[in-house]
Order: C-alpha cells, then sequence, then structure tokens
C-alpha cells in the first residue's frame, strides 16, 4: 500500500495530464472518504467497503471514458439500485474525472483549417491539422496546432484511427471528393466518433453523399455525418465560419438547439 | 481543480491549511458544471470560483467554518431549494451542491 497521500498522486496525475478519477463520499458514514482510479493502476483508498469500492472504480472508469463528472448513489456495499434497499444505509458519491483532452482532427490545410485550429483550441482540444500536400500542411501555417501532419488521410486513420474516441472529432474542409470520399468511409463507420463534419455547398454535398453510397455506407452511417457543415451564422469569413463550426459541435454535444436563447423558452442549461 | 494546484501548493508548503469546495451537482439553470471548484486557505485567501462569483463569499465562510473545526465535511447546497434563497442565490435561478471538505488527504 502506498503511503504517498491521495492528493499528492492526484496533483501529480493532473499536472502531468494523465487520466484520473476521484470518487469521494459526500454523505452517509465516511463522508469525505476516497477512492483515487485510473486506467493503469489498481485504486488507491477506500470508500469504507470492498465491494463498494469495486462497483465504484468500474462507474469511475466509464465516466472517465465519457469525460464526465457526477453524483451516483450506492448501497453500502455497493448496490447500484438503493432505492431498493429500504432498509439501508445509502452512499452518495461524487466521481470527478480528468480525462485527456478531446482530439480534433482538421482535414485540409486551408484557411478555413488555421481558423478552426484557432477556434478549437479555446475549447480544449488537442488539435491534429492533416493534408497530404507538403507545401501547405507546414507548422508556420498553422500556428494554434497541436501537431501538422503530412499524410494521406487514409493512412493517418490506419496509423491512429483507433484512438478517436467518444469526444473526439473529425472535420474534413477540402471539399474536394477525391479526398473527402475515402476519409469519410473510415471516419463514418468508427463507432465512437463524437463529430464527423464535411464541407461543401449543397451541391458538393449531394454528389458526396452519392458518391459514399456507391461506396457501400448505410443511410445509418451517413446520417452521422454533418454536412453541410457547420450551424446557419450566415458565416462568411474563414473565422466565422470556424464559430459556425464550433457551434454546431457544441450543440450535438448537449443536446442545443442553435436557436437564438430569445426566441426559446425553458431551461438556458440543457440536462441530458 | 487543475487550475487551483499552483495556489494549493504554495500555500501547503508555507504551512497553511487548505479547504476544497467541489461543485457536485446542479439543477436547473447552473453557471459551472461538476467538478468547478475553489480553493480557501486558513488566512481566507481563495483560489478559483464555482459559480459566475453569485456564492464565492458564503463558500469562504463555509470553508473557513471547515478549517477551524465548526463543522465537518459535507455537502452545502446554495439556491432555490435554499431557505437563504434570497440571501445566497444564483441570479442565474439555478441550485447548486458544493461538497466542502478540508484537504487533509
Amino acid at each position: 500500500m502506498s503511503t504517498t497521500p491521495l492528493f499528492d498522486l492526484l496533483d501529480r496525475r493532473l499536472r502531468d495530464q494523465q487520466p484520473t478519477a476521484l470518487a469521494t463520499a459526500i454523505d452517509g458514514e465516511r463522508p469525505g472518504a476516497k477512492l483515487l482510479v485510473t486506467p493503469d493502476d489498481a485504486p488507491l483508498g477506500s470508500l469504507g467497503h470492498p465491494e463498494l469500492d469495486r462497483i465504484v472504480a468500474r462507474d469511475a472508469l466509464a465516466e472517465l471514458e465519457a469525460g464526465r463528472s457526477g453524483v451516483r448513489h450506492y448501497g453500502p456495499t455497493g448496490e447500484t439500485t438503493p432505492e431498493d434497499l429500504t432498509d439501508s444505509a445509502t452512499v452518495r458519491v461524487f466521481i470527478e474525472s480528468w480525462a485527456p483532452p478531446p482530439q480534433m482532427w482538421i482535414f485540409g490545410a486551408v484557411d478555413f483549417t488555421a481558423a478552426l485550429s484557432r477556434v478549437a483550441k479555446v475549447l480544449g482540444y488537442r488539435v491534429t491539422v492533416c493534408d497530404a500536400r507538403e507545401v501547405f500542411a507546414t507548422r508556420r501555417r498553422f500556428p494554434a496546432a497541436d501537431e501538422v501532419v503530412v499524410s494521406w488521410p487514409g493512412a493517418l486513420f490506419e496509423r491512429r484511427g483507433a484512438q478517436l474516441r467518444q469526444r473526439d472529432a473529425v472535420c474534413i474542409l477540402t471539399h474536394d471528393p477525391k479526398f473527402d470520399v475515402p476519409v469519410l468511409e473510415v471516419a463514418l463507420r468508427l463507432p465512437e466518433v463524437a463529430y464527423v463534419g464535411a464541407m461543401g455547398s449543397r451541391r458538393t454535398h449531394e454528389d458526396r453523399l452519392d458518391r459514399l453510397r456507391e461506396a457501400g455506407l448505410t443511410e445509418g452511417e451517413l446520417a452521422r455525418l454533418s454536412s453541410p457543415i457547420g450551424l446557419d451564422l450566415g458565416a462568411r469569413t474563414p473565422e466565422e465560419t470556424a464559430v459556425s463550426i464550433a457551434a454546431e459541435i457544441v450543440a450535438l454535444q448537449w443536446g442545443g438547439g442553435g436557436q437564438r436563447l430569445q426566441d426559446t423558452g425553458g431551461s438556458i442549461h440543457h440536462h441530458l | 481543480m487543475r487550475e487551483l494546484l499552483d495556489d494549493i501548493d504554495r500555500w501547503r508548503a508555507s504551512g497553511r491549511r487548505v479547504a476544497i469546495a467541489r461543485v457536485v451537482d446542479i439543477e436547473g439553470s447552473g453557471p459551472r458544471e461538476p467538478g468547478a471548484a475553489m480553493a480557501v486557505n486558513d488566512e481566507g485567501e481563495v483560489a478559483g470560483s464555482v459559480s459566475g462569483g453569485c456564492v464565492e463569499g458564503a463558500v469562504v465562510g463555509e470553508a473557513l467554518g471547515v478549517l477551524h473545526g465548526d463543522r465537518g465535511p459535507g455537502v452545502v447546497t446554495f439556491g432555490y431549494s435554499d431557505d437563504e434563497a434570497f440571501a445566497v442565490g444564483l441570479t442565474c435561478g439555478g441550485t447548486i451542491r458544493l461538497f466542502i471538505e478540508a484537504l487533509d488527504w
């Protein structure tokens, strides 16, 4: 058993950007009891019962994967439906998770990409810009990106596509079917990726859908495509377009309708 | 919490005791998500925030209460479900619950 205080371990992991979850009992018999959960090692600390620890550790890993934090209720030995336990004490556990930043992959070394990479950084993404053309895909043109990869998109997906998870986004700004269709064929079949968007006029969009159907994509896979990309802001400049794309991503993540709040009723913050 | 680490570590290195308050739950319109945190040391210095500025003053009082041993770790609620909703409410109309504890772990 480690003798390093939990907070020091947490401190170090957060500074190193390591995926970490901290479960804290916020009521019950031991308020403040803690369990530090990571994908790498056995959990540290205890909430007071080994079975409760085991169940909470499992849930904490799921919350970490989803990048979520929140309160869950348990029975004293980890029962996940404590409402059935009329006679026993229950405990509420706050699971706080610190996931690595979500990724955004942007294809096409164009001005829209430079603008979108800046906006994506504001939203906390780790940004990868990818284009096969060495002359255009340079760090100097995309200073905000975390990395600029000179590669055919298909090759990038082959090497690293499996890393893309449920908080990640793929934006295809090339609007060249030669380039778009092979990327989309792969991206739309990655089951977990939160957002796949492709730029282009409505005619480009229809043409692209035809080509994707010819390539054998199902209607379910095509339904995951955000195209033409972005919300209708009337955006004209690359920067305005980048805001429109970012706005669409946020709206899809939280279930926002994209209207002016002035024109809608009800709660401003949606609950999932 | 990550943005508080520099302050927390500096305070602890100079012998200060520290309490942390974390948003664990919100109802209705809440200004910050679960995990938003602030830290308070035993001299009343503050780092971070847990709302749009509506409840921070009250949180400092609760945090100092924990550090002085007036109360144990526990949940504090601010907003419409609070009896003192008009004393320490949220301008956005929601309810937030915070877990406040001494950083002694």
